[in-house]
């Protein structure tokens, strides 16, 4: 069975192994999530299962997603994102999906919204090289020659130069869990994920081999 | 942020002794040898701490052999087993880095007298 779960970072610490090792860790507060709706191939082209996070007060909903919620007969949430699983047949509409579904040692893809980084040059958004700083050059950190001259006489398309960065959809694959903690719904995952603390974050079982 | 302090303080150890920066102590090290754990200790003066909660680390200096030996503990190991303090020590700076350039006497840490 698939399994996935939202939730949102609260931030970073570390955990002493009993040898002494120390592992980063990220702190997540997954669930309690809600089966709002299951998408089937059948009726809407796709398998899906569409959950629910975060509840909040009747005044914050809009009307039609207030039609949404009780037509599924679950608490209003304030975000709604969808798990492309297979195994639709597995979950029902209003089922709760809580941090039990993922258990110590288990491989997780965790995706979320990353931190924008702005306008950002070359060296930082593409890992660039810089120029010498001395020695006469006045070449620091531009993106250096666009391409070959008369032919192809043009830019190639996706050639790396500055422009906005971050603030994109960004996945981390096979992150190891390293504790789960049913009663504070809480996932220690060893390792960085993606955007600012409160950030939403999807957990999903990894799309990886498994070890 | 409070979840995550909380998760610190349930790993913080409370067993560990209140020592400052100039103190002698004497810090015993779980080492294991192939299957056997023994303990090793390491004797000398703290010349510095870092960082705070379960980050905090600190460094002790001592000379063996003519040599100075630097180590630096996390406080909130499993790795340590216990601390004695050994001589409380009057210093006027949080850091005592100028020990290392001092050699035989001048390398002491006045005593403090509790």
């Amino acid at each position: 069975m698939k399994k996935g779960i939202l939730g949102k970072k609260l931030g970073m610490t570390q955990l002493f192994t009993e040898e002494g090792n120390v592992i980063p860790v990220t702190v997540i507060e997954a669930g309690p999530c809600v089966v709002t709706q299951i998408k089937t191939q059948d009726k809407d082209g796709y398998n899906a299962v569409q959950v629910g996070y975060d509840e909040i007060r009747e005044k914050l909903v809009n009307k039609p997603l207030k039609g949404h919620f009780d037509k599924a007969g679950v608490p209003y949430r304030r975000y709604l994102r969808e798990f492309r699983f297979d195994n639709v047949e597995d979950y029902e509409v209003g089922q709760e999906i809580k941090v039990d579904v993922f258990e110590e040692g288990d491989r997780v893809d965790i995706t979320g919204r990353s931190k924008g980084k702005g306008f950002a040059g070359n060296i930082k958004r593409w890992g660039h090289a810089r120029g010498p700083m001395s020695h006469g050059s006045h070449y620091h950190r531009g993106p250096g020659a666009m391409s070959a001259a008369s032919f192809p006489s043009r830019v190639f398309k996706n050639k790396k130069l500055p422009g906005r960065m971050g603030n994109t959809r960004t996945t981390v694959q096979n992150l190891e869990i390293v504790k789960v903690d049913t009663e504070r719904n809480l996932l220690l995952v060893k390792g960085a994920v993606p955007g600012p603390r409160g950030n939403l974050l999807m957990i999903r079982e990894t799309v990886k081999r498994k070890r | 942020m409070d979840v995550i302090r909380a998760i610190e303080k349930e790993q913080m150890r409370k067993d560990i002794p209140e020592f400052n920066v100039g103190d002698t102590v004497r810090v015993y090290v779980k080492v294991i040898e192939g299957s056997r754990e023994r303990l090793q200790a390491f004797e000398g003066t703290v010349i510095q701490k870092r960082h705070g909660g379960i980050r905090e680390t600190f460094t002790v200096r001592r000379v063996s052999y003519g040599v100075g030996v630097e180590r630096v503990f996390p406080v909130h190991s499993p790795k340590i087993d216990r601390i004695e303090v050994i001589r409380r020590g009057k210093v006027r700076r949080a850091k005592l880095f100028y020990l290392r350039d001092r050699v035989g006497k001048a390398s002491k840490v006045k005593e403090r007298r509790v």
